[in-house]
């Protein structure tokens, strides 16, 4: 475990990287009196998953729908390929908490819809779309409707939809949330392994350490009212490693503890 | 429904409301109730009569142009106050109002704006039935689920994609609820505003019958009415059935 380059700057820590694919510069939020995010500076490394991890309250979903461009920043810019970005765009593709499937479309249509509004034709996105199905692990329910899944099988067409669009950056809130703790895991591991294959930049919301460490390259942990940077960790964990293998490691496990230690005093 | 452990189909309750009904007919007790199978009877007739398939036209005919005006102009006014925050204010309060209103009420002041005729009626129809599709159609749009349009917004739809691809279709249950509940109330409409105009269609036979004490041909009247607008309502609930399948698990 090392930490991660940080300065700070007007007392506040920044975290900087080499070959930066997302910036967040000075990013603030407030709605009405409430203050949400203050003063965040923080770089994303390309091809690596970064996650936010925090208590709630702490603005990480916030931060993430600033990111993605659903939510307007009330102060500084995000910059994404180093052009400064004010709403949604191609390069980002984002990954819901409740799923957000249409209940009316089949699998085939939801994984595809990315594209549709992109305006591919119906025969080459059904291609990629059947592509993308079969990496999630869902191919054979092309045809199903969302209600016929589970919610892990539904979380997986939320994904495949967003690989489908062939973004640079995902965004995925707390995608796990939903899902039930035997197919978390399962989630998990499954997740590695598209990081592994896609080689796409990963910002990943949770408030489940475990998850957090398990998952990530790096670890950025955000205080509570209003949302700051308070550290940032980087799990070096060996992922060559047995899932069971990596889950019994000293080092996981260390982790883990430390990054408790930290959020202990916002635990109720 | 089981009874002493036996098996009784649904029907059997209306058989035996039936069976009752002949048997206080047989007894004579009242002449307002006259045996069922003298009903129906008088109800076969009546249905090779030229004034019943006259009476039944002019009834549809209201009942269907009165029923394409509520849904052509209730489901998109609901989906505005929906979407458009001051025209939910503007009809908002008026469309609240009249849902509950005792709408029997106006249909004296139709009868002077438009006349003693069909005019009345269809316009009965749609004011009885336009209300409960404007607040569902309403109701169904803004609970569309945030994350459906951020889900547009962020794969780049536009506006317009958004309301046409996903608003639209996430109300569409509530939407055919609204028109739904709308023919049933619309039924009603076209009932009473022909009771109170009382010239013509299924109204002038009504008051034909009751001032003549002709209660087999009454009652024939009433239930054919009632079995018309159960019909048409399990019609509307069968095809709600096939959208519900596909929007089913919200």
């Amino acid at each position: 475990m090392a930490n991660a380059a940080l300065s700070r700057t007007q007392g506040q820590l920044a975290v900087t990287c080499e070959d930066a694919i997302v910036q967040v510069r000075d990013i603030g939020k407030n709605y009405g009196d409430v203050e949400a995010l203050r003063g965040i500076n923080l770089e994303f490394q390309r091809g690596k998953l970064t996650t936010l991890l925090g208590p709630s309250g702490c603005g990480k979903t916030t931060l993430l729908k600033i990111i993605a461009g659903l939510v307007p920043a009330s102060s500084g810019e995000i910059c994404v390929n180093d052009k400064v970005v004010t709403g949604p765009g191609p390069e980002r593709a984002f990954v819901f908490q409740d799923f957000a499937l249409m209940p009316w479309a089949t699998v085939m249509r939801n994984v595809g819809f990315g594209l549709e509004l992109r305006g591919v034709p119906a025969i080459e996105r059904n291609r990629v779309a059947r592509r993308y199905i079969e990496q999630v692990g869902l191919a054979g329910f092309e045809e199903k409707y969302p209600h016929e899944l589970s919610g892990g099988m539904r979380q997986r067409v939320g994904i495949a939809r967003a690989f489908a669009v062939n973004a640079d950056v995902l965004l995925l809130d707390e995608p796990f949330s939903a899902v039930d703790e035997q197919n978390r895991r399962k989630f998990q591991e499954d997740l590695l392994r598209l990081v592994d294959l896609e080689k796409k930049t990963f910002i990943f919301v949770t408030h489940s350490i475990e998850e957090a460490v398990y998952v990530s390259d790096r670890i950025v942990l955000l205080s509570p009212r209003p949302g700051r940077i308070s550290q940032v960790i980087d799990p070096m964990i060996d992922r060559t490693a047995s899932p069971d293998d990596i889950r019994r490691d000293a080092g996981y496990l260390n982790t883990v503890e430390e990054i408790w230690q930290g959020l202990r005093q916002y635990a109720e | 429904m089981t009874l002493f452990g036996i098996r009784i189909p649904m029907m059997m309750s209306l058989v035996m409301w039936a069976v009752l009904w002949e048997v206080v007919g047989r007894l004579d007790l009242i002449f307002l109730i006259p045996p069922m199978t003298s009903v129906i009877s008088a109800g076969m007739d009546l249905v090779q009569t030229g004034s019943w398939q006259n009476a039944t036209l002019i009834t549809l005919r209201s009942f269907v142009f009165g029923m394409a005006l509520a849904i052509v102009v209730g489901v998109p006014l609901g989906v505005l106050m929906g979407r458009v925050r001051i025209i939910d204010n503007i009809f908002g309060l008026w469309v609240n109002m009249f849902v509950s209103a005792p709408l029997s009420a106006l249909v004296p002041i139709l009868m002077i704006l438009f006349g003693l005729g069909e005019t009345t009626v269809f316009v009965t129809v749609f004011l009885f039935a336009v209300w409960i599709i404007v607040l569902d159609a309403r109701a169904g749009v803004m609970q569309v689920p945030p994350s459906l349009i951020e889900m547009g917004r962020c794969y780049g739809a536009s506006r317009w994609t958004i309301f046409s691809k996903i608003v639209l279709f996430s109300a569409l249950p509530e939407i055919l609820a609204g028109i739904r509940i709308g023919l049933i109330r619309g039924v009603k409409g076209v009932v009473i505003g022909q009771i109170l105009v009382s010239i013509i269609g299924y109204g002038e036979l009504f008051e034909l019958y009751s001032r003549s004490f002709d209660m087999e041909r009454f009652w024939a009247l009433t239930l054919i009415l009632f079995a018309a607008a159960m019909l048409l309502s399990a019609a509307v609930e069968l095809f709600e059935k096939r959208i519900e399948y596909y929007a089913g698990a919200r």
